[in-house]
């Protein structure tokens, strides 16, 4: 219930859903309760998933593919069941279509290095353009800056509107014949804006160009569904998904992988190796060199069903109903601009905002002596900071856990930090 | 950690503002966005004027005030040792107790004894020091300021 006692459209029972997440019961600072409001770096995460990986090393712990004992196949079985469930989260036509990675930036650089190295139509080199966008996690621009400093190809972007939206004005002169790539992403981590996939889909495909979408902040909150977004690969990671940290998944068409070369060379990814030269396994394992994350894969297959059980319709609106709150709630707070979009349309749970002059780091400090966790900084898209002329930001994200009281706690915790430096 | 001297320096900065000086260095925190820039200008071997223009959270922006008042008249070779005091304690993870004789050397700057229990936020307090003993080095060594548009 908000404060003026309305109750709100959609939202989950977060009383059952708080007590499968451990974290969130703690206490911080002599005994304030945690007001955990920085779901966009990373989530906490629920019995379910920690049982998971506990069950697994204390009785299934071997390496995948290896090994014909025992532990090693229930290993095996465990690892590729987290690989066909996650398939099925994202709806993907094939299961060999996912492979497993160690976060999103890993997903997103070895797209970047593929299309480096790959023949033709791929190939990314002097005479072809990279497009991205102005609001770009740095893990999407700064491989495309390498690539483009590698290859000579030129790196062109999207600029960004007054309230936060891509600008799309220019689309014909962004995305030309010349372009080989285009990757953006699907939710911003800093503004909160929900990109319109379809029309940058719709251009990219008439020049001929692949699609690569960062849904690090997607797949997390929404129905994410890679055929209906029509994209060549889509990248997004684990631990912003009630998972664990070190497991990320990039998705790509099955022809692309097949023709695409490998990125990391090792163990696992080859079908014969001589001293001269070898050939290399189907994908997935093409691209998963090395003993791969397994608990961590496994951990995010357990993430997946518990997100699924919910329902991921269902998590979106319990956001949007709580990002509309919360924005209604943010812009009465005298001083308050919101970075990024100020409405609840076309808009996830990260808000990013600014509170008159005082700087973001010591809005940060006071709300944490208050409990209640924020993320100050540049969030890793400083070109936004940039475009907006402002030097950082306070972001607060929400998740399927949030509560309305935790959106009141927020804005009274920024009265407090006004009074403390007013 | 936000004790009222601190607060008083950030609202009330000494000495900001860029003036003349014999080097100027620009230090950054990408961390948090924080930046500074700073110029020395020693007479002989005195420190004449450090002045800057910044922008920062209060502890960074403070800090920069309070090197300032502390530093500018003194002969190098203490305002040196002011500076490696001043990191001892930011880097001692809250536990050093500034002491009498700790008093008398930082002054103002023994309230940032509690930032120090930060470690997100002992960079900020530094800034502007790391900032002033790279311009005080590169005037020692007589490099000339970069020209100024």
């Amino acid at each position: 219930m908000t404060t003026d006692g309305r109750v709100l459209p959609g939202l989950l029972d977060t009383e059952a859903i708080r007590k499968d997440f451990p974290a969130l019961d703690r206490l911080v600072h002599d005994g304030r309760k945690l007001v955990y409001l920085d779901n966009a770096a990373t989530s906490q995460k629920p019995r379910q998933v920690l049982d998971t990986l506990n069950s697994f090393y204390e009785r299934s712990n071997a390496n995948v593919h290896r090994g014909v004992h025992v532990l090693a196949e229930e290993a095996t079985a465990l690892y590729e069941g987290a690989r066909d469930k996650v398939a099925a989260f994202i709806n993907a036509p094939s299961r060999d279509e996912v492979i497993f990675t160690k976060n999103a930036s890993e997903s997103l650089n070895l797209v970047a290095n593929m299309l480096g190295w790959a023949d033709e139509p791929y190939r990314v080199d002097r005479d072809t353009e990279i497009v991205i966008t102005e609001m770009e996690h740095h893990s999407n621009i700064v491989p495309w800056q390498l690539l483009s400093q590698r290859t000579g190809a030129t790196l062109k972007w999207f600029g960004l509107t007054d309230d936060g939206r891509l600008d799309l004005s220019d689309i014909e002169q962004v995305i030309t014949e010349k372009t080989k790539i285009v990757s953006f992403v699907l939710v911003s981590n800093i503004l909160g804006t929900v990109n319109p996939v379809e029309a940058i889909v719709r251009r990219a495909q008439d020049v001929g160009a692949l699609v690569l979408i960062d849904a690090s902040q997607a797949a997390p909150h929404m129905v994410l569904d890679v055929q209906a977004l029509g994209a060549d690969f889509v990248a997004f990671t684990g631990h912003k998904m009630v998972g664990p940290t070190g497991i990320g998944v990039l998705w790509g068409r099955q022809e692309l992988l097949e023709d695409l070369p490998p990125f990391l060379g090792g163990g696992e990814m080859i079908e014969t190796v001589s001293m001269h030269s070898s050939t290399y396994a189907p994908a997935p394992h093409k691209f998963e060199a090395g003993t791969p994350p397994i608990a961590q894969a496994i951990g995010l297959g357990a993430a997946v069903d518990y997100l699924s059980a919910i329902g991921m319709d269902k998590i979106a609106a319990h956001e949007h109903a709580l990002t509309e709150y919360a924005l209604e709630r943010l812009l009465q707070v005298p001083d308050l601009r919101i970075i990024g979009p100020t409405t609840a349309q076309d808009r996830a749970a990260a808000i990013s905002f600014v509170l008159g002059d005082i700087h973001p780091h010591d809005v940060g400090q006071v709300l944490d002596e208050q409990g209640i966790a924020v993320r100050v900084g540049h969030h890793c898209a400083r070109p936004v900071c940039l475009r907006y002329g402002i030097p950082a930001t306070t972001r607060a994200s929400f998740y399927l856990y949030s509560t309305p009281a935790e959106v009141d706690a927020l804005a009274e915790g920024l009265e407090q930090v006004r009074n403390f430096f007013g | 950690m936000y004790q009222d001297v601190i607060l008083d320096h950030y609202k009330h900065p000494h000495g900001r503002g860029l003036r003349d000086g014999q080097a100027e260095v620009h230090h950054v925190n990408p961390t948090c966005g924080d930046e500074i820039t700073l110029r020395v200008r020693l007479d002989g071997t005195v420190i004449g004027d450090v002045s800057y223009e910044g922008q920062g959270c209060s502890i960074s922006q403070a800090s920069a005030s309070v090197l300032n008042d502390l530093l500018v008249g003194k002969d190098v070779a203490q305002a040196q040792q002011i500076q490696e005091t001043f990191l001892e304690l930011m880097q001692s993870r809250g536990r050093i107790e500034p002491d009498e004789d700790m008093e008398e050397v930082l002054e103002d700057a023994v309230a940032f004894a509690g930032v120090s229990k930060y470690p997100a936020r002992v960079k900020c307090a530094l800034l502007s020091w790391m900032a002033w003993k790279d311009a005080t080095a590169k005037a020692l060594s007589g490099t000339t300021p970069e020209e100024t548009a």
